[in-house]
């Protein structure tokens, strides 16, 4: 999942010819002199945080500037300002225009029906989840099929547009369906879809670019804006990494199991940090990188739930303790490990003799682990 | 009987000549199934495990009589592999592939329904059912035959519950994993009419995972239109809010998809919940032995 940032999502926009204000975007607080200075945007503009959280209207990450002071001091204010995590890099400058009316449009994928679904409201600029139903209007979309005329003129009746606005609507609804369909989109969203003077306008842009369409995409490879250094390293290695608040790694294979493991952990007051999953694979070798993966994240305990059935658990064993004496003795942490496959006692034997508390029931695992985050917790306390 | 394959299941493999299919090629065979035929377009006239191997789906359905595909071939190919078992006439897809761009399983699904295809998957374990047949890599150590069903949303989760399931002393009639992506060929309501009228499962187990709303849907189906006793599982109680779509993906769901809401929809249609998967297997046989229906 690519979350774009309001101006790349506009820059789609541009290409489908889905109208949006002229706009420019500013990195520094001479960007900002210049782009006034020479004409290419005019007082008063609204001054944008290009920031992936919503909310950005009540929570000061848009504002108004009507002289270059102005101008000046809201930039300062906000570029380097962080917003609900995230530090401000970039604002967009653009003209601020009369709003008329503001409308609500979107494309994203209805898992149950398998199709695509276009849904529109009259009442745009205020969180969707805020609408009740009668207010939106869902259109499925047969991928086969595209976009219906008399489907097209539905979403202009429930908007109730006078021309030209009411002309410009259907060629926007295409552009916006095209735009879902070729840039591999999970969702393509404009609120508000507003109305300038009679015409047109989107004056925001959100857009969810789907990981897995990397192949044939890759001007959004580069996109990564919101990744620690450790989240990279797992991407690369396709190990899929979450950060939670507690402090016992968890590394497991399959989303099903991850998440099953942490439920286990629950049960018996364990906190996770972070986990890895590294998907279905029991291969031995990706064991091994998720466990030095984890030794970076200074864990203190660290809880290798593997199902396997087809990697041999001696090999995926012996992987391991050779991976342990690779972290420096200061580093290194209790290791739970519980490896169900082929040879698992052979595994077990492996792993016990270099001091790792090996077990093959879930729940005797999970209360092994939580005891070892218990007692270290307690020895830090001591010393 | 069993599910969606039979002892009559004649596998082709689509990528046979690649690591992971050639290695489940041999998994697969070790479990009794008639492995027929690989595809791997340029490697005809070659054999993998015993396999013959031919450069189209359609030369091997013509000479082997192949009838079910597993296909292992990359994500970027997937599609068009898919397509071209369809047009052969293969009945049912089980697509192992991972990291398959939704719009082409969107593709994929809609053009399998023109043709007459099921597809199980993507990014999934498939099916197995013990003592006939195995289209998929479910490890075979898991399994014993019995009368159980399995279904589920997750892969290794489900090797884990299969083995339960054999370790406390039962057996599986079939098993089928149906991937967790966000377009499925085959859903749990798709596939609960199926284990339904399977004469061979007693009771059925299923595995859901938060997210989506597959769980509610199949606890809608359960209430109206099952008969067998469930036990289910929902991984994922414990997660904090994982991807979410834009407020776009929100409106779909309408608030549904958390692990409360399935279990509480599961639960009021008459399924036992195990709150941890280890509690799975003995609930089983805690529901087998009230007997009757639910």
């Amino acid at each position: 999942m690519v979350k774009l940032a309001e101006w790349r999502g506009k820059e789609i926009f541009r290409r489908y010819r889905i109208p949006i204000p002229t706009g420019r975007v500013i990195r520094s607080l001479d960007d900002a002199d210049a782009a006034v200075r020479s004409g290419a945007l005019s007082l008063p503009l609204v001054v944008k945080a290009q920031v992936l959280a919503g909310g950005r209207g009540k929570g000061g990450a848009v504002k108004f500037a009507s002289t270059p002071e102005e101008l000046r001091t809201v930039v300062a204010g906000m570029l380097g300002m962080e917003f609900k995590g995230e530090v401000v890099k970039e604002l967009l400058l653009e003209p601020k225009v009369s709003v008329g009316r503001e409308l609500y449009l979107s494309i994203a994928l209805d898992r149950s029906a398998r199709v695509p679904v276009l849904i529109a409201s009259g009442q745009g600029g205020v969180e969707i989840e805020s609408l009740a139903d009668d207010q939106l209007l869902r259109i499925p979309i047969h991928p086969f099929a595209g976009l219906a005329a008399y489907e097209k003129r539905r979403v202009g009746q429930s908007f109730g547009l006078a021309p030209p606005a009411s002309k410009e609507l259907g060629g926007l609804l295409d552009s916006l369906w095209q735009a879902f369909q070729r840039e591999d989109a999970e969702l393509v969203e404009i609120n508000p879809l507003a109305v300038v003077e009679g015409h047109l306008v989107a004056l925001d842009a959100k857009v969810i670019i789907e990981d897995d369409a990397g192949f044939r995409h890759p001007e959004y490879a580069d996109i990564r804006d919101d990744r620690t250094p450790l989240e990279e390293i797992a991407r690369e290695k396709e190990i899929a990494f979450v950060q939670l608040d507690g402090d016992i790694g968890v590394i497991a294979n399959g989303a099903g199991l991850t998440m099953a493991t942490l439920d286990v952990l629950g049960q018996f007051g364990g906190k996770p940090g972070v986990f890895l999953d590294l998907g279905g694979t029991d291969d031995a070798g990706k064991v091994t990188e998720a466990f030095l993966l984890m030794a970076k994240a200074h864990p203190s305990v660290v809880f290798l739930n593997i199902f396997g059935g087809v990697t041999r658990c001696d090999t995926v064993a012996r992987g391991l303790v050779a991976a342990m004496t690779q972290v420096p003795e200061a580093e290194r942490f209790p290791l739970v490990a519980r490896i169900r496959g082929n040879n698992e006692d052979a595994g077990r034997d492996i792993l016990r003799s270099a001091g790792v508390t090996a077990l093959s029931d879930l729940k005797a695992s999970a209360q092994a682990v939580v005891a070892a985050e218990k007692s270290r917790q307690a020895g830090r306390t001591a010393s | 009987m069993s599910v969606l394959v039979t002892a009559e299941t004649r596998v082709v493999v689509q990528g046979i000549t690649g690591h992971q299919g050639t290695g489940h090629t041999a998994q697969m065979k070790a479990f009794g199934t008639q492995v027929v035929a690989g595809v791997t377009p340029g490697k005809g006239g070659s054999q993998v495990e015993g396999v013959p191997v031919f450069d189209s789906v359609a030369e091997a359905v013509t000479k082997t009589g192949a009838n079910t595909s597993v296909i292992f071939v990359p994500a970027p190919f997937a599609q068009d592999a898919f397509i071209e078992a369809a047009d052969a006439g293969i009945g049912l897809a089980v697509i192992v592939t991972e990291h398959i761009p939704f719009h082409d399983m969107l593709t994929m699904y809609h053009y399998g329904r023109l043709r007459g295809t099921r597809i199980i998957g993507p990014n999934c374990p498939g099916i197995a059912a013990p003592g006939k047949a195995k289209a998929g890599i479910i490890p075979n150590v898991v399994f014993r035959p019995g009368r159980v069903g399995v279904i589920s949303r997750s892969g290794t989760l489900t090797y884990e519950i299969v083995n339960g399931i054999k370790e406390i002393g039962l057996g599986q009639s079939t098993c089928i994993g149906l991937g967790g992506d966000p377009v499925i060929g085959t859903s749990f309501v798709d596939a609960l009419p199926l284990f339904e009228r399977d004469p061979d499962t007693d009771l059925l187990v299923l595995v859901g995972e938060i997210g989506g709303t597959a769980e509610e849907e199949a606890a809608e189906y359960l209430r109206h239109h099952f008969t067998k006793p469930v036990v289910a599982y929902i991984a994922g109680r414990s997660a904090p809010p994982g991807k979410r779509m834009g407020h776009a993906g929100a409106i779909i769901a309408r608030g549904r998809g958390t692990a409360q809401s399935k279990v509480d929809a599961l639960k009021a249609a008459g399924a036992t919940v195990a709150d941890f998967p280890y509690d799975v297997p003995s609930l089983v046989v805690q529901r087998l032995r009230e007997g009757g229906t639910r």
